[in-house]
């Protein structure tokens, strides 16, 4: 198993298919990332909403059940 | 034949904890198929004869594909489950792994687009394998809008799941059929993919990534039944706990 | 009358009427295919040799819409007034009734498609060796088109808007019976043997029989009544 280029420049170029392949590689990772990590965000805001509902009430529970 | 097992795994709980600890492990894994797959690929692998080094979009387009036809079989699968079983569970899956199928079946199209332009000379060929991937997609687009049309998500959830279960009857027909409708259509040109006869040192890393984006998917399709769990959990005294606990924890760094 | 058959010829007699009754309703998927079919002419190229390619493709893909358009109608009405969830609590079994409305939406649509068809098949210049195939093929195509639209119309019944999303739904299900659809008129305006096509959409038919009624009963069952 040997690397195929001569360089790192040489494997940008691809032989004059560069363009493509790396186009195909950096929609796929950033595709892939997407979905990663979105949920990840996503996960965190819940969390979050959660926790600042749960105050809510004890805050409420405090205040003798009164709107706040 | 002891089945709590299954229907344990129906407990959003239980799947919320038990991903919790395997989390890291399957990232890890993941990260480092995805990595050494994609290195290999693009840097070690043998150039192609015919094709220069445009073929080596191969090593995206068809874990892609696979992910993508995959998908939607288990989408189906965990409606079907759904629907029998009445787990609550395995709608959720459905309805994550929807967006996540969806998503791979345009990447598989995309890399298909721009292997295309290199080797056929224009982005869109009416090949078979694409024309049967641009319809997977409308049926994805199908089942998630289906989906999202219902105001009840239960009534949602169970159109969405004989949808998904229509659809997986009609997969079969539909790729025979555009086979077919091919090979009436256009004498053969070059096929994007002949992988019986690829050489090892080009397989070996095709392997690697198909292996790697399994992994992916199923850490895609966790961490999205994560974020649906704990959303419709939100009432429940195990998820409050957790909030509770994850606050502690927080109170505790910043003091 | 045989027990199994009882809510089939209920079913079809039924629907058949309240069609007859709303004649103009019935009609208008005809006259869409007809003007459809008018307007590419005008919007592509009127010469005879291009239309004549195209015709297969064309018609198919008019009545896949015509078919869609009238779809929508299948369950909403009975639906609405309350009649279906009758039909749904009824002891008797569901599937006959269901196989008698999708065959009467046939007669009402796909029956007068393919009737209609040789007056487009004139417009668009097709060979008349093609017209007895092209026919044969619109009577077993549409038969399934009609059974796939139940299924969506099944699922949506109980929408606000649920025509676009019906079609959304149901398309990618009709693949496989325009591409033998039109290969049927193609292999015989070529002169091969058209019934190998043929077969394959007579095939699809069959099963659509067997299997769309008992989906579309899960689907009533499953999305009506809460």
């Amino acid at each position: 198993m040997n690397f195929q280029f001569q360089d790192l420049g040489e494997m940008l170029l691809m032989g004059g298919h560069g363009v493509y392949v790396w186009a195909a590689v950096l929609v796929s990772l950033a595709t892939l990332a997407w979905l990663v990590v979105s949920p990840i965000l996503q996960h965190k805001q819940a969390l979050r909403q959660i926790g600042l509902n749960l105050t809510r009430e004890e805050l409420r529970k405090q205040n003798g059940n009164k709107d706040i | 034949m002891n089945w709590t097992w299954f229907y344990r795994m129906g407990s959003p709980l239980w799947f919320y904890q038990s991903t919790s600890r395997w989390l890291p492990l399957l990232s890890l894994i993941t990260l480092a198929l995805l990595t050494a797959g994609l290195a290999w690929g693009l840097g070690f692998a043998p150039e192609d004869a015919k094709q220069g080094n445009s073929f080596r979009i191969i090593y995206l387009h068809v874990p892609a594909s696979f992910l993508a036809l995959a998908g939607y079989f288990l989408m189906a699968i965990a409606g079907a489950i759904g629907l029998i079983w009445k787990m609550k569970l395995s709608y959720i899956v459905m309805k994550c792994a929807a967006p996540i199928g969806a998503a791979l079946t345009f990447l598989a199209l995309f890399t298909g687009a721009v292997w295309g332009k290199p080797t056929w000379g224009s982005y869109w060929v009416w090949d078979a394998r694409i024309t049967s991937m641009l319809i997977l997609l409308f049926l994805y687009f199908g089942v998630l809008a289906l989906q999202y049309a219902f105001n009840s998500q239960e009534a949602g959830n169970k159109a969405s799941a004989v949808l998904a279960l229509v659809g997986t009857v009609n997969i079969p027909i539909i790729y025979k059929s555009v086979d077919w409708w091919f090979t009436l259509h256009q004498p053969s040109t070059i096929k994007l993919t002949s992988a019986p006869s690829m050489h090892p040192d080009m397989f070996q890393p095709l392997l690697v990534m198909i292996l790697g984006f399994y992994c992916f998917y199923a850490l895609a399709l966790i961490l999205a039944v994560r974020v649906e769990i704990l959303k419709r959990e939100s009432k429940t005294a195990w998820v409050r706990e957790l909030v509770e606990q994850l606050g502690r924890q927080k109170m505790g760094v910043k003091q | 009358m045989p027990e199994s058959n009882r809510g089939f010829s209920a079913y079809f007699r039924r629907d058949l009427l309240l069609a007859y009754r709303r004649r103009g309703e019935v009609a208008s998927p005809v006259i869409f295919f007809v003007m459809v079919a008018t307007l590419i002419p005008l919007g592509v190229t009127p010469e005879p040799d291009s239309l004549k390619e195209m015709a297969p493709g064309i018609i198919w893909v008019m009545a896949l819409l015509a078919t869609l358009l009238s779809a929508e109608g299948l369950f909403v009405s009975d639906y609405k007034d309350g009649s279906l969830e009758q039909l749904l609590i009824s002891p008797n079994l569901l599937v006959m009734p269901i196989f008698g409305k999708v065959t009467a939406h046939w007669i009402t649509t796909g029956l007068p498609l393919t009737l209609a068809s040789p007056l487009i098949a004139l417009m668009l210049s097709l060979p008349s060796v093609a017209y007895l195939p092209m026919m044969a093929g619109l009577a077993l195509g549409t038969g399934c088109l009609s059974f796939l639209a139940a299924i969506g119309a099944a699922l949506t019944v109980s929408l606000q808007k649920g025509s676009l999303l019906l079609t959304l739904i149901v398309m990618p299900l009709y693949m496989p019976v325009i591409i033998f659809g039109s290969a049927v008129v193609q292999y015989s305006i070529d002169g091969m043997a058209w019934s190998g096509p043929l077969a394959i959409l007579g095939a699809m038919l069959t099963a659509a029989i067997a299997l769309c009624p008992l989906a579309i009963a899960a689907v009533l069952r499953l999305t009506t009544i809460n």
